[in-house]
């Protein structure tokens, strides 16, 4: 049990001081929700007018909007990337000293998890805070709630890079998917417009978006802000990093997943 | 097949027995069965393509072979997977250590991993450190070591944990002469000095020692295993080398 522990806390550290190590990652993770925040959420505020939806309980600036959107994209990236560097790491090796560990291999992946949200919930609360400054601000209670809902938010979403890169076998192809995963599943979701504003232009589009995972992760993240929980999207969430880690777990697994094909 | 195991050495440290494994079309492995010894050291030596990667891959279970049994210390390492793999250290191909982090620091992720407490850390990392005299560099970045030391490091954390094998995947890739005949030597007085079996995978024939155990590995095939001398003497060849050629020539003719 201790070694579990211990393996758990030297997989986190090393995972939090390469994030912290690394600049440039740093900077990349935090300039990108900023432009949003300060250039594309600026300049359409005009153009869209949020009516008082939950759990808003007054008119709101479309920043306030789209800051949990924005909160979601971090962590969707953060879990393709964490992802990105797993099929690196494959390649390059580091991934092997990972796997020839004496634990179960389930674990080490769940870990791996563990250690990319935490990066993740890092790179939020320095988002939050700088949106802080820029007057939005949400109860402060809030900033405690989330926590739990950016833990389950970023699992999900690790576990889905993670299901990815046991797919992909080499980091060309992967650049591909995340063009092909991240835009589709950012721009049909709720980060950006709510929910019904979609399906007043179209209908399909309002289903696909209804059931993205991302869109469940980010009204999640909405509601903990504001102290309310969203049971639909709590276990429509949990359920979605139940079968994504589940499958990521099979396709790491060393006889019967997706491993052995690797080679070419 | 080798007649000289004494009967005290009843676990050989590293046994694998009828083992095959296939890609999706191609045969790596086909009924590959040998043993190293602790306390010696043996040369898997085969050019690229041989099956050396796919055995390495077998034996530190990033797959899981098809056919046949890998034991590692007496251990099953499909039925006592963990106790088998805790006695396993590794040096892989290429290096796999953090760049950007410093010598201490890999050593302690790896402690980590193998659930040593910080006490036992400490003491090991500081052991293993000595003996490979980078010591004096724990507090260096990996990135500002030279490729000779960054080796040294992973052959460090190789044995934080006290294996019974040691694998070297082809380590001296890279390496200058210098470096490369220093580690041969060093490996070999490691192998002696902790009771190691060492399953050194190769395709560069100077790296073949007379005292050695040699396996020769050729399209997915064992061609020849036994101790050096002996086999120099049965197939009537003045070096290593030339004992290569007639294998494989053998092989091809048949």
């Amino acid at each position: 049990m201790l070694h579990y522990f211990r393996a758990l806390y030297g997989i986190v550290t090393r995972e939090l001081w390469r994030f912290l190590s690394q600049r440039g990652r740093f900077l990349a993770a935090l300039v990108r929700p900023l432009v949003w925040l300060f250039i594309f959420a600026a300049g359409f505020r005009s153009a869209l007018g949020i009516a008082i939806i939950p759990p808003y309980d007054t008119y709101i600036p479309y920043e306030v909007y789209i800051s949990p959107g924005l909160i979601g994209m971090i962590q969707l990236f953060n879990g393709m990337q964490s992802s990105l560097s797993m099929v690196y790491d494959r390649e390059m090796g580091s991934m092997r000293v990972l796997l020839v560990t004496p634990l179960p291999r389930w674990f080490l992946l769940v870990c791996k998890l563990l250690a990319s949200t935490a990066v993740s919930i890092m790179q939020v609360f320095v988002f939050l805070l700088i949106a802080w400054f820029y007057d939005i601000q949400a109860p402060l209670q809030g900033y405690l709630w989330i926590l739990p809902a950016l833990l389950l938010s970023g699992l999900m979403l690790g576990a889905l890079g993670m299901l990815l890169s046991s797919f992909v076998n080499q980091l060309e192809n992967f650049a591909g998917v995340m063009n092909f995963v991240i835009f589709p599943m950012f721009f049909l979701s709720s980060a950006l417009y709510p929910l019904w504003k979609m399906q007043e232009s179209s209908e399909l589009l309002y289903t696909l978006a209804k059931y993205n995972p991302f869109t469940q992760a980010v009204e999640l993240i909405r509601f903990a802000l504001y102290g309310k929980i969203n049971d639909d999207a709590l276990l429509f969430t949990a359920v979605s990093l139940v079968v994504f880690l589940l499958l990521a777990i099979w396709g790491y697994n060393p006889s019967k997943g997706l491993m052995p094909r690797k080679q070419g | 097949m080798r007649s000289n195991v004494s009967a005290v050495d009843k676990h050989p440290g590293l046994r694998v027995t009828h083992l095959s494994y296939a890609y999706a079309k191609k045969t790596a492995l086909d009924n590959v069965s040998f043993q190293v010894d602790r306390g010696s050291c043996s040369i898997l030596l085969g050019p690229n393509g041989a099956g050396k990667s796919t055995l390495f891959s077998l034996v530190t279970r990033l797959y899981v072979a098809s056919e046949g049994t890998i034991e590692v210390n007496g251990k099953n390492l499909r039925r006592s997977t963990y106790k088998a793999l805790a006695k396993l250290g590794v040096v892989f191909q290429q290096t796999t250590l953090d760049m950007d982090m410093t010598v201490i620091q890999n050593l302690r992720y790896h402690s980590a991993l193998h659930g040593l407490s910080r006490k036992q850390a400490r003491i090991r990392i500081e052991q293993e450190l000595l003996r490979q005299r980078m010591f004096d560099r724990r507090h260096e970045k990996i990135r500002q070591l030279n490729g000779g030391h960054r080796r040294r490091v992973e052959i460090a954390r190789a044995l934080l944990h006290q294996p019974s094998v040691l694998l070297l995947d082809e380590p001296t890739v890279g390496l200058d002469i210098a470096s490369r005949q220093s580690m041969v030597e060093h490996i070999h007085q490691l192998a002696t000095q902790d009771n190691l079996a060492v399953l050194w995978a190769t395709h560069l024939i100077d790296e073949v020692d007379d005292s050695d155990q040699l396996i020769v590995l050729h399209q997915g095939r064992v061609l020849a295993d036994g101790w050096v001398t002996e086999l120099l003497h049965d197939y009537n060849a003045d070096n290593v080398s030339e004992l290569f050629q007639q294998l494989t020539m053998l092989e091809q003719a048949a």
